[in-house]
């Protein structure tokens, strides 16, 4: 072999390795992309995502002057076999003061079924101006058959919450759990 | 003795079958390469007529919605990862060493397993019409929810796109080592011919994106074979996530099928014009401007998800923007066939259809950049219409163009002239019969990917039809034109046309199964 190819060996292989680590490196990207979105989502309220646990009840002064539309919408996943509802579907409320409401759900079927309820906030940006200090989406909820349970919810909109947002809409989708784990 | 054979072995190529099974030599793995693709786009064209057929009329008459669905999912598949890549990954095999004056590819071994993977990634896929559930029916980006529901296929459809990747993946490492470590002596960067410029450009961004891809797919087969939820809202996952990083791939990937035609279009047209390319260094500059920008603007394949205004105008502007280098290119063919002696061979009549069509095509990626009008524009036939301007009447027509050019150079025979004309007028007449109605559909409302139609439609649908029908119909003169050349035809010269500038050129037609053993000298 002459000393030309010997180098240009040497330089084939230094080149491979380089865009090797190319390829791992975007394929590591791939999945460090998914905290990344999941952070960028918390920080930025993006998305309708509210947080996954309670938040601290703070005391504010509320807004009595202001008046905010919430809108609640509940639904179920896919073939779900559960009865899924609100107990009420709109309620006027000022910024800053504690507000209690509930959903209904019956589990249809003869057997033990576990759901998971998930939030999701309209207008996004509302998202992180929607505290929950007690919701049962916090929690997976177990259902006896035919249960039907009543479960509440209390919330607070921030008075931080931007000014031409006059109408939130909190959507819950329960998930069959059950079926996840199958 | 031994050695005395094996010295033979290098001469020429083995007989038989196992000529292309076992074969490292980068002209037949470029033919393997480009047989495939005409393959695929045969079988991906017969799905096409699948879809027009159903199409001609409202109501169901020929096939299940479901299988229609397959019928999109997996035409798209074909076309994408089996026509237009390979086809392109072909070029570059057989032009790629012969334009820069090396003896073969850097890493024959490796080639010969980038395109032998193909085949059984494709089988695999071609399967899955077999089977219980049907083929992969929620279109070829594969979205989560929907995508879960697939049957059988389901792990069939993710291991083909992860062996279509590797396969890619491969070959582009391959012309990355070979470009940048084994041009002749003299060959400096800013002489090498435009097509091997944008086939570096365009490897670089197979080896970024493509393992993006193999990771989004890994993701949904553990969502639904190992309990993780990545994509699953009701385990915290998000399936929004899964399009965001799809598209990471995915807009990157639409440059991936077109960089290397405006590569093929800068070497056509100023043969054929006999001047030298108008703007040379621009060419390489607004294509690295385009590689850089498709990773910036990925999320305006999904304006309705419900992105806040500011990120609804960072993609729309950084979208806008591509059509600047874009531009700069339209602009430097025009200005290169300005004045030229032209003559209309048939190499250079798809060129300057690609020109003209790919940047209707262009246009229309324009008015879908605007992000409220997407919101109207937003999967319906406009959307449809766009991308076939910019992949058939784009990508296919370059590839169409470049076969006629290099077949010459490749078989050592001249293709039937009149014949090629032929398949040209008939292309571009019922390319445009079949999509530009589709503009009209896509603006009166029409979604895409449904086998059923509001009455309304019909007539535009209809002729959309026919055009579709003719347009295949025409393709298999294509097919014969091929065959005719590699069996035999007027002997072609080395240069073969009178304006072909470049070192394939200096070699005999065809050219000797080694080339350039010793490195050419580049002033």
């Amino acid at each position: 072999m002459s000393g030309r190819e010997v180098d240009l060996q040497a330089a084939n292989r230094r080149t491979i390795r380089r865009l090797l680590w190319v390829v791992a490196g975007m394929f590591g990207f791939v999945f460090a992309l998914v905290p990344l979105y999941d952070v960028f989502c918390d920080i930025t309220g993006l998305n309708g995502k509210t947080a996954d646990g309670p938040a601290e009840a703070v005391m504010v002064e509320p807004d009595l002057s202001r008046t905010v539309t919430v809108e609640f919408v509940a639904s179920v996943n896919e073939n779900m076999p559960w009865d899924f509802r609100p107990t009420r579907v709109r309620m006027q409320v000022h910024p800053g003061k504690m507000y209690r409401t509930s959903f209904v759900a019956r589990n249809r079927t003869g057997q033990t079924m576990v759901g998971q309820a998930i939030p999701s906030v309209t207008p996004g940006l509302a998202a992180t101006h929607f505290r929950k200090t007690e919701c049962f989406c916090f929690t997976e909820q177990k259902f006896e058959p035919g249960e039907e349970r009543d479960m509440p919810l209390l919330f607070m909109v921030d008075p931080a919450l931007p000014e031409e947002i006059e109408e939130v809409t909190l959507a819950y989708t329960f998930f069959d759990k059950n079926k996840l784990l199958n | 003795m031994s050695t005395e054979t094996t010295h033979d072995d290098h001469h020429g190529p083995a007989r038989g079958l196992s000529r292309w099974v076992f074969t490292t030599n980068h002209k037949d793995i470029g033919t393997l390469y480009l047989l495939f693709s005409l393959l695929m786009f045969i079988v991906g064209g017969a799905m096409a007529m699948v879809i027009r057929a159903e199409l001609f009329q409202p109501g169901l008459q020929f096939v299940e919605p479901q299988f229609f669905n397959s019928m999109t999912t997996m035409h798209a598949l074909i076309m994408i990862f089996g026509a237009v890549m390979p086809g392109f990954v072909g070029l570059a095999n057989w032009l790629v060493p012969m334009m820069i004056g090396a003896p073969d590819m850097a890493l024959p071994r490796m080639n010969n397993w980038s395109f032998w993977i193909l085949p059984f990634a494709f089988t695999m896929l071609l399967s899955t019409l077999f089977m219980d559930g049907g083929a992969p029916a929620g279109g070829w980006t594969m979205y989560p929810p929907l995508v879960m529901q697939t049957g059988n296929a389901f792990p069939f459809l993710i291991f083909s796109v992860h062996l279509m990747g590797i396969s890619s993946i491969m070959g582009a490492i391959n012309i990355v080592v070979t470009i940048v470590n084994m041009r002749a002596p003299g060959m400096t960067l800013m002489k090498m011919p435009l097509f091997v410029w944008t086939w570096l450009i365009t490897a670089y961004l197979l080896i970024a994106v493509m393992p993006v891809l193999a990771g989004s797919v890994t993701m949904l087969l553990t969502d639904r074979y190992f309990g993780t939820s990545f994509f699953d809202a009701a385990g915290g996952g998000d399936p929004v996530m899964f399009q965001h990083i799809f598209w990471f791939f995915g807009h990157p990937e639409v440059y991936i099928m077109i960089l290397p035609a405006f590569g093929i279009v800068s070497q056509i047209i100023p043969t054929f014009a006999r001047k030298r390319l108008f703007g040379y260094s621009s060419m390489v500059y607004a294509t690295s401007s385009i590689a850089f920008l498709s990773f910036i603007v990925w999320a305006h394949h999904m304006f309705t998800v419900g992105m806040p205004l500011t990120g609804e105008l960072f993609f729309m502007y950084a979208t806008m923007m591509i059509a600047v280098p874009t531009g700069v290119k339209v602009f430097n063919w025009v200005s290169t066939m300005w004045k030229g002696s032209m003559t209309f061979e048939t190499p250079m009549l798809f060129a300057v259809g690609f020109v003209v069509m790919f940047t209707i095509g262009g246009f229309s990626g324009l008015m879908l950049a605007i992000t409220p009008v997407d919101f109207q524009y937003h999967d319906t036939y406009f959307v449809v219409a766009h991308f076939h301007y910019v992949l058939v009447t784009g990508a296919v027509f370059s590839l169409m163009a470049a076969a006629y050019y290099w077949m010459p150079k490749w078989t050592g025979n001249m293709y039937d002239e009149k014949l090629g004309k032929l398949h040209f007028w008939l292309s571009t007449i019922f390319v445009n019969v079949l999509f530009f109605p589709q503009h009209f559909l896509g603006l009166a409302g029409m979604p895409r990917r449904i086998p059923d139609y509001s009455t309304q439609f019909t007539e535009f649908n209809q002729i959309s039809s026919i055009g579709g029908f003719a347009f295949g119909l025409t393709q298999l003169l294509f097919v014969y034109i091929v065959y005719k050349t590699i069996k035999g035809g007027e002997k072609a010269t080395d240069r073969v046309w009178e304006g072909a500038e470049g070192l394939e050129w200096t070699l005999s037609s065809p050219p000797p199964y080694h080339s350039f053993t010793t490195a050419p000298e580049v002033k």
